[in-house]
């Protein structure tokens, strides 16, 4: 997994309540069996007018020009403002894939659905949540200012406006340190095999009608 | 010791390690396995030389990509055969304690086939890359849905790193009507606290409706516990939930059994037990519901009408419900039962066990499907609700009344095969999701009940079902 430090991105609005794991990645892209490549298909049904295919090329598709990621101020965003919700639904990881083969490393939201809040800590995404009143402030400078960023550190759990103010932000000791560093979950638990050894077999002992 | 909820026995009978900010390693105790969110685990597992912990913790199904006719012809779309064809392979190489492919008497949905094979049993956890693995929590376990990191990190740690969720009573006492069903309950729900009113926390089902529910039942509410936002929903156990246990396939036996027994009636909140939330629900006063929108806490009853944004203060909300009419292709104020079908779907994780199918076939005895509606598709949740259907007639009379009666898979739920929706269609849905483009690009998704579903295809608009005559 990416390490992730300090990002200070271009920053895009989608000012939309409970986006759904089926409208950031739709299910004809869930058949691919890859990890990487979902990208252009992020968004596929709000970004394009037509319906898309998996392993079709992107580049000629005719685009909705009214969706935000689609405006040309816009290109090249990796901070991404959202509303209450964000990415519940389907479990699918695929949803973080595309929003990190997009290029975005953070995510603000005042909500986000859990499965998904979790999926983003696997492959190096930062989702942030932030009071619904300081995420409107920044929904209404981002939307009114040309080429706004947000520098997002961290290490010092801080968000930086144009302007200078810092906004501080919650993150779990535990996933920060794993984010930060970009440890791989599964080596950092394999150190305790022997206690999940012990476990079990203390636990096939005392219900032996689990391991049948 | 402080009273406890069902949850914080499950939670505490599980922690392997704990690190200083509450994050838990949570043992695994079933694994369940299908072909879209597992290739990329086994593939990092492989990557990393890494074996997995326990095989016979995994129960693998192939269910979201198969076509539900024509399996003579095999998996025509060649992607989707692709992804099944990785899971042959990944398990004929790792093994599992049960693998039901393609074809197989005993394929079907893996939310459907745990249960009914006796491969969830209470007291377990139970986790599988599908958000819909909160069924399981019907029988006490704590379960639910993972991302394709956790499954590869569940592979190969027989772990999970969780942090304890809070906790939630739902409490729906009295009685149900006539006519009203699990699904009704559990969209009434949904439409009470919200589709992320429950984030955060897991929550228990309890009180004398969920009581008198049948498994498959308390299975409905505890699949849509996700659409409320709980990662997991619970039912304590009581005789209902032994009963269904009983002869099942992988159900313990003899004195295995007896021992196994006396450990689930231990589980179900003591008395005194502190939620972190309480929401009372009063059971005789909810009616057949329809989703009007795009989230299913965009909900109402059968006798209600399309709400009207200009009502909504709340600017988020407004547009939100603006969006979702443009959406639908709905105008504001339009009554429920004015809304005309042109698909039905009977089937998913949610509503396509047998005492789903045996619901939308007292409706359909002795109808038509109303000329208007160009499609009712009726998919059994695996191939044993498929027989026992069949066994009992409900074929039949779904062939009588102009349904197609199909083969079993996840199908128009998420429409990953070829069953979907075209652009513009409502669909009457049996399954747990209305989100936008979810049953087909375009399409339109009304969740309700197999009842109410069947009374939507034999008059072409949703139809209060109490007003049909049984």
């Amino acid at each position: 997994m990416k390490p992730f430090d300090v990002v200070d991105g271009l920053t895009v609005p989608l000012d939309r309540a409970n986006v759904d794991t089926d409208a950031i990645i739709p299910k004809q892209f869930l058949k691919s069996i890859q990890r990487s490549g979902f990208g252009p298909n992020l968004f596929d049904e709000w970004r394009y007018l037509d319906v898309g295919q998996p392993g079709q090329d992107c580049s000629g598709r005719p685009k909705n020009p009214d969706f935000v990621l689609n405006q040309p101020r816009y290109q090249g965003a990796q901070v991404l403002l959202a509303r209450d919700n964000f990415g519940c639904g389907s479990s699918r990881e695929h949803a973080p894939w595309a929003l990190e083969d997009y290029g975005f490393r953070v995510i603000i939201a005042p909500s986000f659905a859990d499965i998904f809040f979790n999926n983003c800590f696997k492959n190096g995404l930062l989702p942030i949540r932030l009071d619904a009143v300081i995420l409107d402030e920044l929904f209404r400078q981002c939307e009114t200012t040309e080429g706004y960023r947000l520098k997002v550190d961290l290490a010092a759990q801080t968000i930086t406006r144009p302007d200078g103010e810092v906004i501080a932000f919650d993150v779990d000791p535990f996933r920060k340190e794993c984010l930060l560093n970009g440890w791989d979950d599964i080596g950092l638990t394999l150190r305790h095999a022997d206690k999940i050894r012990a476990f079990e077999e203390q636990r096939r002992a005392q219900h032996p009608y689990y391991y049948a | 010791m402080l009273p406890q909820t069902l949850y914080e026995k499950l939670w505490s009978s599980h922690v392997v390690h704990q690190e200083a900010d509450g994050t838990a390693l949570i043992y695994i105790d079933r694994h369940l396995v299908h072909e879209v969110t597992s290739p990329q685990a086994f593939e990092g597992l492989k990557l990393a030389g890494r074996k997995p912990w326990r095989v016979t913790s995994i129960v693998a199904t192939a269910d979201h990509n198969t076509p539900t006719d024509h399996w003579e012809r095999g998996i025509e779309d060649p992607v989707s055969r692709q992804q099944v064809e990785t899971l042959d392979a990944n398990l004929r190489e790792v093994g599992s304690l049960a693998y039901f492919p393609f074809m197989d008497a005993r394929q079907g949905i893996i939310h459907v086939i745990g249960p009914e094979n006796g491969t969830t049993l209470p007291g377990m956890t139970v986790v599988c890359g599908d958000s819909h693995t909160s069924t399981h929590g019907a029988f006490a376990c704590l379960a639910h849905g993972i991302g394709t990191s956790e499954v590869e990190h569940v592979m190969a740690t027989q772990c999970l790193l969780q942090k304890k969720s809070r906790t939630m009573l739902v409490q729906v006492d009295g009685q149900l009507g006539r006519g009203v069903t699990a699904k009704d309950v559990v969209l009434a729900i949904i439409g009470e606290i919200g589709t992320a009113g429950g984030t955060g926390y897991a929550i228990e089902f309890a009180g004398s409706a969920i009581r008198s529910l049948s498994m498959e039942g308390r299975m409905t509410v505890c699949n849509m516990a996700i659409e409320a936002g709980a990662r997991a929903g619970l039912v304590a156990v009581d005789e209902t939930t032994i009963d269904y246990l009983r002869d099942k396939p992988f159900s313990p036996r003899g004195v295995q059994w007896d021992a196994a027994v006396a450990y689930w009636k231990t589980l179900r909140s003591d008395e005194g037990a502190q939620f972190d939330k309480v929401v009372r629900i009063d059971a005789s006063a909810i009616a057949p519901q329809v989703t009007w929108g795009t989230s299913p806490e965009m909900v109402t009853t059968v006798t209600g009408k399309v709400p009207d944004p200009a009502r909504i203060d709340d600017p988020v909300k407004r547009e939100g419900v603006e969006r979702a009419l443009k959406y639908m292709g709905l105008e504001a104020n339009t009554p429920i039962t004015e809304i005309a079908v042109q698909q039905v779907f009977i089937g998913s994780c949610t509503n396509s066990r047998i005492e789903d199918l045996r619901e939308a076939a007292a409706v359909a005895r002795g109808r038509r499907k109303a000329d208007s509606v160009r499609r009712v598709l009726v998919v059994p949740g695996s191939g044993l609700v498929k027989q026992q259907a069949e066994a009992e007639g409900l074929d039949r009379i779904f062939i009588d009344a102009g349904f197609e009666w199909r083969e079993p898979g996840c199908s128009m739920c998420l429409a990953m095969n070829a069953d979907r929706l075209e652009p513009g269609e409502h669909c009457a849905s049996t399954s747990n999701r209305n989100f936008e483009g979810r049953q087909g690009a375009g399409g339109r998704t009304h969740l309700v009940s197999p009842a109410m579903a069947a009374a939507a295809a034999v008059t072409g608009r949703f139809t209060d079902v109490r007003e049909l005559s049984q």
